[in-house]
């Protein structure tokens, strides 16, 4: 199939409906392709082949019969192995659920079936969604499509390196505390975190649920768009998911930004930026000028303290979510399990990896007898001094520019003995996850080694279209190559 | 602060976790560290300030349903996923001698 790789939802689309391939074709090329690079990429912990086809065969079905085949009609999807599909694994990329087999199906994942999209496998990523590089999976690492020697980025690194590494148009990740858009913005594809509460979580395996969100992979700015509308919405499984309506952020997709207002905070653009990725973020800024959007500088200044904040109350909630994991429901069991308190410890020692590990240690301390006010609580009054600067900053401004990652995509093995300066990699995702809003990565050229650079677009809750349409007008005025 | 490797231990057992010697003197590390970076956060006077526990939007306050009984998962369905099972239930080691 010629440009397999650089298919989006609308050529998709085009393609089944002209007649010039069927869904199985497409799907069965998926397969392929995805199949056929896995040993080395590492980006798929499994395939989905029959859940695929049979997608596929349905989606034929409705075109022979005339009818619509769904806004992702036969489109190849990746899903994160955090976000459970129905008969089928769901590890996490943890030994405590190796074997374990969803029993339902993520709410996110029943939609974009329901729209048509064609499942083909589950990615690899950072153990249960913590971490930095991908590196923490307790499989095998991801390799970035733009340079195997580096790391794609975490903790959705195989979704964002399957839409950018020609392996499926779109894909489903999750984001805490930057998982979605810093590996897009390492591999070079366009990565939403939504407003939180905008995507029901139900079916999302729980890290810090104050924090995790479902968003969107894609090429273009245009499929996120489709594919959030999607999965977005209210859902009686999730009541922190939102009632407020979904709007057709495809349809209402705008390239007319003039006149938008912009801030740009200075607290993103101090000591600790690669000066390669400051020049392509300026030149970012510049471009968005020339579109008619009007800049000035605002000021986040509780940003220093976000870092310490989030990984206090990140791993508070991890510990509290993770304690499910006690061999008895439908985790890792140890073998060797004299007493029941034995089981448990041996079942979780044998379950969990270092970073997984020191996650809970960490939580556990915060929240035990004599430190929580001083740490757990502590950390979310700061969290709401985070979230007024955001709402101080968003009375006078549209949308907030910023880099996504401090540095390009790093070397395998590079940060991983330092597991503060990992966390510290997460500074300029990290505020928008502790106040909620709507985050998004999108291409913004190559370092000078030819590593791709991500800019960051935040709006206030619920203000995805904004966003979108920043997003949009940068790419067709030929942003994303910089 | 100077975080003991019995602190560690006291934690892991919190946790229902078992660490060697050797996690156990380098988790005691890493806390001691981490912890020292957020202790910056005590240079903030955050009196007055309602911690944010959950992100709130204007007008989206956690919508209430009806409490309606509906199907949940049958039985069968949830037993599947255990590593042991048996007369409809988990099994888990003997935590009560006759």
């Amino acid at each position: 199939m010629q440009n397999y790789r650089k298919l989006t939802i609308e050529s998709v689309r085009q393609g089944l409906l002209e007649g010039r391939f069927s869904a199985r074709e497409l799907a069965q090329e998926a397969l392929r392709t995805c199949e056929a690079g896995n040993g080395d990429s590492g980006v798929f912990l499994s395939f989905t082949p029959g859940r695929a086809l049979a997608a596929a065969d349905r989606v034929d079905a409705r075109i022979a019969a005339g009818r619509d085949i769904g806004p992702l009609g036969g489109v190849p999807l990746a899903v994160k192995d955090v976000i459970m599909t129905e008969g089928e694994r769901t590890t996490c990329a943890s030994r405590a659920l190796e074997n374990f087999v969803a029993p339902y199906s993520a709410t996110a994942v029943e939609r974009v079936e329901e729209a048509g999209a064609v499942i083909v496998g589950k990615t690899n990523c950072d153990e249960f969604a913590m971490g930095s590089s991908n590196e923490n999976s307790a499989f095998f690492p991801v390799r970035n499509p733009a340079d195997p020697e580096r790391v794609p980025g975490g903790s959705s690194g195989g979704s964002a390196a399957a839409v950018a590494g020609g392996c499926t148009p779109i894909s489903l990740g999750s984001d805490t505390g930057g998982s979605i858009r810093q590996p897009a913005s390492f591999c070079g594809a366009v990565g939403i975190m939504p407003t939180y509460g905008r995507v029901s979580r139900y079916g999302l395996v729980a890290f810090a649920s104050s924090l995790d969100h479902i968003g969107p992979f894609s090429r273009t700015v245009r499929d996120s768009a489709t594919l959030l509308r999607t999965i977005a919405g209210a859902d009686p499984f999730d009541s922190t998911a939102a009632n407020a309506s979904v709007p057709d952020y495809a349809a209402d997709l705008s390239a007319d930004v003039a006149g938008l207002k912009i801030g740009i905070p200075p607290e993103y653009f101090a000591d600790g930026l690669d000066p390669a990725v400051g020049e392509r973020i300026e030149a970012g800024i510049g471009r968005l000028e020339r579109l008619g959007c009007r800049t000035r500088k605002i000021s986040l200044p509780h940003t220093r303290y976000a870092i310490a904040s989030y990984y206090l109350i990140c791993t508070a909630e991890a510990s509290s979510n993770l304690a499910r994991y006690d061999g008895v429901r439908y985790s890792k069991r140890s073998e060797s399990s004299g007493t029941l308190s034995d089981m448990y410890r041996n079942s979780r020692a044998e379950s969990f990896g270092p970073e997984v590990t020191r996650r809970i240690i960490l939580g556990t301390y915060v929240l035990s007898a004599g430190y929580y006010d001083a740490y757990y609580r502590k950390a979310q009054e700061v969290r709401a001094l985070i979230a007024r600067d955001f709402s101080e900053a968003f009375a006078e401004v549209d949308a907030i520019i910023t880099p996504v990652s401090p540095f390009p995509a790093f070397k395998l093995g590079e940060k991983t003995s330092d597991p503060l300066q990992m966390y510290l990699s997460d500074i300029y995702t990290i505020t928008g996850s502790l106040a909620g809003i709507a985050g998004m990565s999108v291409p913004c050229g190559r370092s000078p080694e030819g590593l791709p650079v991500g800019m960051q677009i935040l709006t206030n809750h619920f203000r995805e279209q904004t966003m979108l349409n920043l997003g949009h007008a940068f790419e067709l005025d030929g942003g994303f190559e910089g | 602060m100077k975080i003991t490797e019995e602190e560690v231990h006291r934690i892991a057992r919190l946790a229902n976790l078992r660490l060697t010697a050797e996690d156990t003197a380098r988790y005691a590390r890493d806390l001691e560290e981490i912890l020292d970076y957020v202790d910056q956060l005590g240079e903030l006077d955050t009196s007055g300030v309602e911690p944010m526990a959950q992100v709130l939007h204007e007008g989206n306050a956690a919508p209430l349903r009806p409490d309606d009984p509906g199907r949940s998962f049958e039985q069968a369905t949830a037993l599947r996923c255990a590593p042991l099972s048996g007369a409809g239930h988990f099994k888990v080691p003997r935590v009560i001698e006759r």
